[in-house]
Order: structure tokens, then C-alpha cells, then sequence
């Protein structure tokens, strides 16, 4: 399996990263960002990150379901993030989370059936100075209010 | 300041250069004292470096609030392994956003704080592991870092002085418990993020089984400064055996909240009302988590102390990682405490019973209680669950889900008594209980 030239490139730099003897360090960056090119961490990722960093595909296997951000399924082109943690909890993100779900139908860590949009309640995203906040894929959205809200899904619905 | 406007009652000294055109710049940062400390520090024998470290009075901002110098002067310079520098940039506990402003607005203190800490302990290496939320601060780090290499104040023979430090960014998944020490460094090696056991602490087998050097963002950040303008003067701006400032996350319900950096013991009460603009709506202050999701809750009438570590932790409570959670009168403690313990139940790693178990029934039981169908004996239940929990795990997961459970429960065990016999919540009206 080969992936672009830049996350080549990304895998080159990281592997000359960690101490000699120490590949297996690579791992989860590896799967990070393997995952952000492929969609999801395949069965063919899980074989070639396990080649590259020198472990078996059970030892990857045995990180993927650790980590909340790892996932096997490819989620939505815009993976709705909403934080109902105590800050954003205290400034309405229960509220927020209820009204993503209601308009794009479908619940925690669902997709809608177009693959447009998924949808997570998530622990604390680091924005709890700026709540409620919402992450979409890596982007913060930060003082929402639900007519922000509205604005946001409506324009990611229109992108092309 | 990019997110919220600054406080006048600000000491802007890890946050000076916030705001600045092009912050983030190394010649913006050499433009304001960049690199003078790691300058000064080069003239110095490793033990002074420490040394003024520890007048600094310097105290982990990640939480534990452990003296920094003194956990420097644990590595053992003279072993014969490679030592490291890790810097936690995990930031995950709920109320805390500080470090992410410290990376994206000036990578370079932190490049140089690091720096200094490998000068004192003789490392070549360091990795900066950055939760896999803050994926944008990657690409800001990893360009500070080939500025500042290009420019010699990374990689070979630093400065003409001989000296070689390569930093590295390293990418999490998702997983809070990643931002305790000995989970993070088994992150690090590519494998789940349970705890180790210790001793041995990271101090002498930490990263790849060597000496390692491993504290929060804002730890590193502070010591550029410490060695530009020496340990006392960073010692002054606090209170005894807090020195120097530290950037407060205020958040909940305040009219400003935001991220404000006051120097260590700034009273608490001030800095709701001065600070934040006072609680929301004209409403009256309930209670104040003081350091993040995992410190005891203070009620009201408790908070006019000063914000450092020695005088919460008389007040039974923690300083924590500086996430200041408001609450107004109208806030149901009971869906607080519950919404806490979800977090938890979701982050424990599951390496340890009583963190696994325990998080999960009391999770349960404040669920239960909250929906309405509560007992006089779950109230008992819910403290004797978290009380055993104590002190028997690796790490302080368990703790951090218990202390501020048994604080609820203690604390305001009336609004649990309102809560029994399936009457609606007082607080609020019935049907809005948090999903699970």
C-alpha cells in the first residue's frame, strides 16, 4: 500500500523521529494521519502501519480500539464534534448536541445515509474559555449560539 | 488577545507577546527577549540552571503542582543513557485551554523553554505530545521548529556552543488519560495509554526506559523567563512557594469568561467579579470548581481565598491545571456531578478495578439519581463508592473521578435529598436529563 507523496513524506520524517530501535513509536501519528488521507483505519492500513513500524497487525489492532479518534469506518465528510462537557454543558452544549442531532437525523457517531455529515457528543475539546464550542473534522467553532449552529450545517450543506 | 479581550488586572508575562503582529514568528520572538534566556543559561553550569529553577519556585502547571527544579534535579545527568525532554501538551482536563494558546501564539517560548531544560540535564531530544484535537498546532509547532533549526537555535551545535537538541511533534488519538505522565510516555512508544507503575518515576526511567525531563506547556513556558530575569524575580509575582504567575481558564457562568494570566494567589472572588465581569444574568454564585473537572467543588461562601496551590489544598481542594469553572444558583449539582462522572467512566483506560468499576456504578447511580429514581441509601452509596476508590490505582484517574464526587456529595447534599422519591428536578424542569 502506498499513500501521496506528502504523507510519504510525513512517514520519512517521522520514522527518523524516535530513537534507533524505537519505530513503534511512529504508530498512532502514523495511523493519525493515514487516516485522514484513506478515510478510516482499513484492514490494508492495519497491515502496512504494522509492517512500516515493525509490529504485528494485532498490536495495531490493539491501539485502534483504544483511542476515541481512531476509527475502522469512514465517518462523514463533516464529522460534527459537540462538546457537552461541564463549560460548554453550562452554556448549552446539551442543547447544541440535541439540535445537530434533530436536523441532520441521526444520533452519536451515526452518518447521514448521503455520507455527508457525522455526528459525536465528545468529551472536553480545550475550548471551555469559548463555550459551547462544536469541532467539525480539525476546525474549532468556538461561542456558539444555535443560530450559529443553523448557519454552520446549512453552509457545510452547500459546499460542493 | 485573539479569543477573549485581555483583563487590565493581567500580569502578562508567559502572555506578553499574545497579540503581537505575527507572534508566532521567531523574529517576532527574538524581537521581545526570545532566546535570552537559553543565552544566559549557556554561561551557566547545569546544577545553576536547576538551581534557579527551584528559586523560582516554579510548581507544575499540569495539575500535580510537584516543584519543578527539584523534579530537573531527579535526572540523573551523569547516567550513561540518553536523557529527553517531553513536554505534555495532552491539555484535556475539563475547564483547561490555556496550552493551546501558548503553542499558537508563541511556539518559541516553548522551543526555548525545553531547551533550557536539556541544557540542565544533558538531552539531545524532545517531543512535544499534542492531543490529536489540536491538530492545527501541529502544523504551527513543526514550522516553528524548522525556523527555528534553520536559524541555529535548534538542531546541531546550537548557537556555535556546541550543544545539539532536536524537538519533535508527536500526535495523540484521543484518550484523556494520555495526559497523565506514565500513560503518555507509553502513548509515546506507540502502545495503549495505560499507567505505569512507580517508582521508577519518568525522572530516571521515563521515555524509551531513559532519564526524561516531562512537564506541562505552560511549565516549560515559564522558563525562558526564569533564566532571562532570574528565579526570584519569577518568585516575587506569586505568593511563598507559588512563584510566578499562571494562566487561569475561566469558564461556566461569568460574563467574560476567558483565558487571563494573574499572578499565583490572585483572590478568587476577584477574579470572577473583576475579572470575569461578575456571574451571568445578574444571577448569584452557587459554587466553583477551582482547577478543573477533577478538584473538589467549592461552595460559594468558600472562595474568598487565594488562587495557589498551598491555599486550595487548605481549603480541600487543588489549583489543578487552572480551569476555573463558574456556576450560578440555578445549576442542578446533581447533573454536574453526573456529567463529570460520564467523563470519567468514558476515560478510565480500565487497567486498574476499582477506577474501571468504580466510575462505571457511580455513573449509575448519579444517572439514576438524576432521572429521579434515587433512594436516601444512594446517597451514602454514591460517597462510600468514590471513598474506595482512593489511592487504589496507578494513576490518579480514580482519584480525579472520586474527589469531586465526594465533594458533591458532601457539599450539597441537599439538592441530592430534592432530588429522591422521582420528584422532577428542582432545578430544572423535568424531561431535560442529560442523555447518556
Amino acid at each position: 500500500m502506498t499513500f501521496s507523496p506528502d504523507l510519504e513524506a510525513r512517514f520519512a520524517r517521522l520514522l527518523e523521529s524516535y530513537p534507533p530501535g524505537r519505530r513503534r513509536s511512529a504508530l498512532i501519528p502514523m495511523l493519525m494521519y493515514a487516516q485522514d488521507e484513506v478515510g478510516a483505519v482499513t484492514g490494508e492500513v492495519v497491515e502496512e502501519v504494522a509492517r512500516r513500524c515493525g509490529v504485528t497487525p494485532l498490536q495495531v489492532d490493539e491501539v485502534v480500539s483504544y483511542y476515541s479518534m481512531l476509527h475502522r469506518q469512514p465517518q462523514g465528510k463533516y464529522h460534527v464534534q459537540v462538546c457537552t462537557n461541564i463549560s460548554c454543558l453550562l452554556r448549552g452544549g446539551d442543547k447544541l448536541y440535541e439540535q445537530a442531532s434533530r436536523k441532520l437525523g441521526i444520533g452519536h457517531k451515526e452518518t447521514t445515509a448521503d455520507g455527508r455529515f457525522s455526528l459525536e457528543e465528545v468529551e472536553c475539546i480545550g475550548a471551555c474559555s469559548w463555550a459551547p464550542a462544536i469541532q467539525v473534522n480539525y476546525d474549532f467553532h468556538h461561542d456558539m449560539t444555535p443560530e450559529k449552529l443553523d448557519k454552520l450545517l446549512a453552509s457545510l450543506e452547500k459546499i460542493q | 488577545m485573539p479569543y477573549n479581550d485581555p483583563s487590565p488586572l493581567e500580569v502578562r508575562i508567559l502572555t506578553r507577546r499574545f497579540g503581537l503582529p505575527d507572534s508566532a514568528s521567531l523574529d517576532t520572538y527574538l524581537a521581545h527577549d526570545g532566546f535570552q534566556g537559553f543565552e544566559r543559561a549557556l554561561k551557566l553550569k547545569p546544577e545553576e540552571i536547576i538551581e534557579e529553577v527551584k528559586l523560582s519556585h516554579l510548581r507544575g502547571r499540569g495539575g500535580a503542582g510537584f516543584p519543578a527544579g527539584l523534579k530537573w534535579s531527579f535526572v540523573p545527568r551523569s547516567s550513561p543513557k540518553p536523557k529527553y525532554i517531553v513536554a505534555n501538551a495532552d491539555e484535556s482536563e475539563p475547564g483547561t485551554c490555556k496550552d493551546r494558546l501558548l503553542m499558537e501564539y508563541d511556539p518559541h517560548q516553548l522551543l526555548e523553554g525545553m531547551l533550557i531544560a536539556a541544557l540542565a540535564v544533558d538531552a539531545h531530544a524532545g517531543y512535544i505530545y499534542i492531543r490529536g484535537e489540536y491538530r492545527y498546532l501541529i502544523e504551527i509547532l513543526d514550522r516553528a521548529i524548522e525556523e527555528a533549526r534553520a536559524r541555529g537555535y535548534l538542531g546541531r551545535n546550537i548557537l556555535g556552543s556546541g550543544f545539539d537538541f532536536e524537538v519533535y511533534t508527536h500526535t495523540g488519538a484521543g484518550a484523556y488519560e494520555c495526559g497523565e505522565e506514565s500513560a503518555l510516555l507509553e502513548s509515546l512508544e506507540g502502545k495503549r495509554g495505560v499507567p505505569r507503575i512507580r517508582p521508577p518515576f519518568p525522572a530516571v526511567a521515563g521515555a524509551f526506559g531513559c532519564p526524561t525531563v516531562l512537564n506541562n506547556v505552560e511549565t516549560f513556558c515559564a522558563v525562558p523567563y526564569i533564566l532571562r530575569e532570574g528565579g526570584a524575580a519569577f518568585a516575587a509575582l506569586g505568593t511563598p512557594k507559588n512563584g510566578g504567575t499562571r494562566l487561569f481558564c475561566l469558564s461556566g457562568h461569568v460574563n467574560r469568561p476567558g483565558v487571563y494570566e494573574l499572578p499565583m494567589g490572585f483572590n478568587l472572588l476577584r477574579m470572577i467579579h473583576e475579572v470575569g465581569g461578575g456571574v451571568w444574568k445578574g444571577k448569584k454564585l452557587k459554587a466553583v470548581i477551582p482547577g478543573g473537572s477533577s478538584c473538589p467543588v467549592l461552595k460559594a461562601g468558600e472562595c474568598d481565598l487565594p488562587m495557589d496551590y498551598d491555599s486550595l489544598a487548605r481549603a480541600g481542594s487543588m489549583l489543578g491545571s487552572g480551569g476555573v469553572v463558574v456556576m450560578d444558583e440555578d445549576t442542578c449539582m446533581v447533573k454536574v456531578a453526573l456529567r463529570i462522572m460520564r467523563f470519567y467512566a468514558h476515560e478510565s483506560c480500565g487497567w486498574c478495578i476499582p477506577c474501571r468499576e468504580g466510575t462505571m456504578w457511580l455513573r449509575k447511580l448519579l444517572q439514576r439519581f438524576h432521572d429521579g429514581g434515587g433512594t436516601r441509601a444512594d446517597i451514602g452509596l454514591i460517597g462510600d463508592v468514590a471513598k474506595s476508590m482512593l489511592g487504589r490505582t496507578f494513576c490518579p484517574l480514580g482519584d480525579a473521578a472520586a474527589m469531586p464526587t465526594i465533594s458533591f456529595v458532601e457539599k450539597f447534599r441537599e439538592e441530592f435529598e430534592a432530588h429522591l422519591d422521582g420528584r422532577p428536578c428542582p432545578c430544572e424542569r423535568a424531561g431535560e436529563a442529560v442523555a447518556v
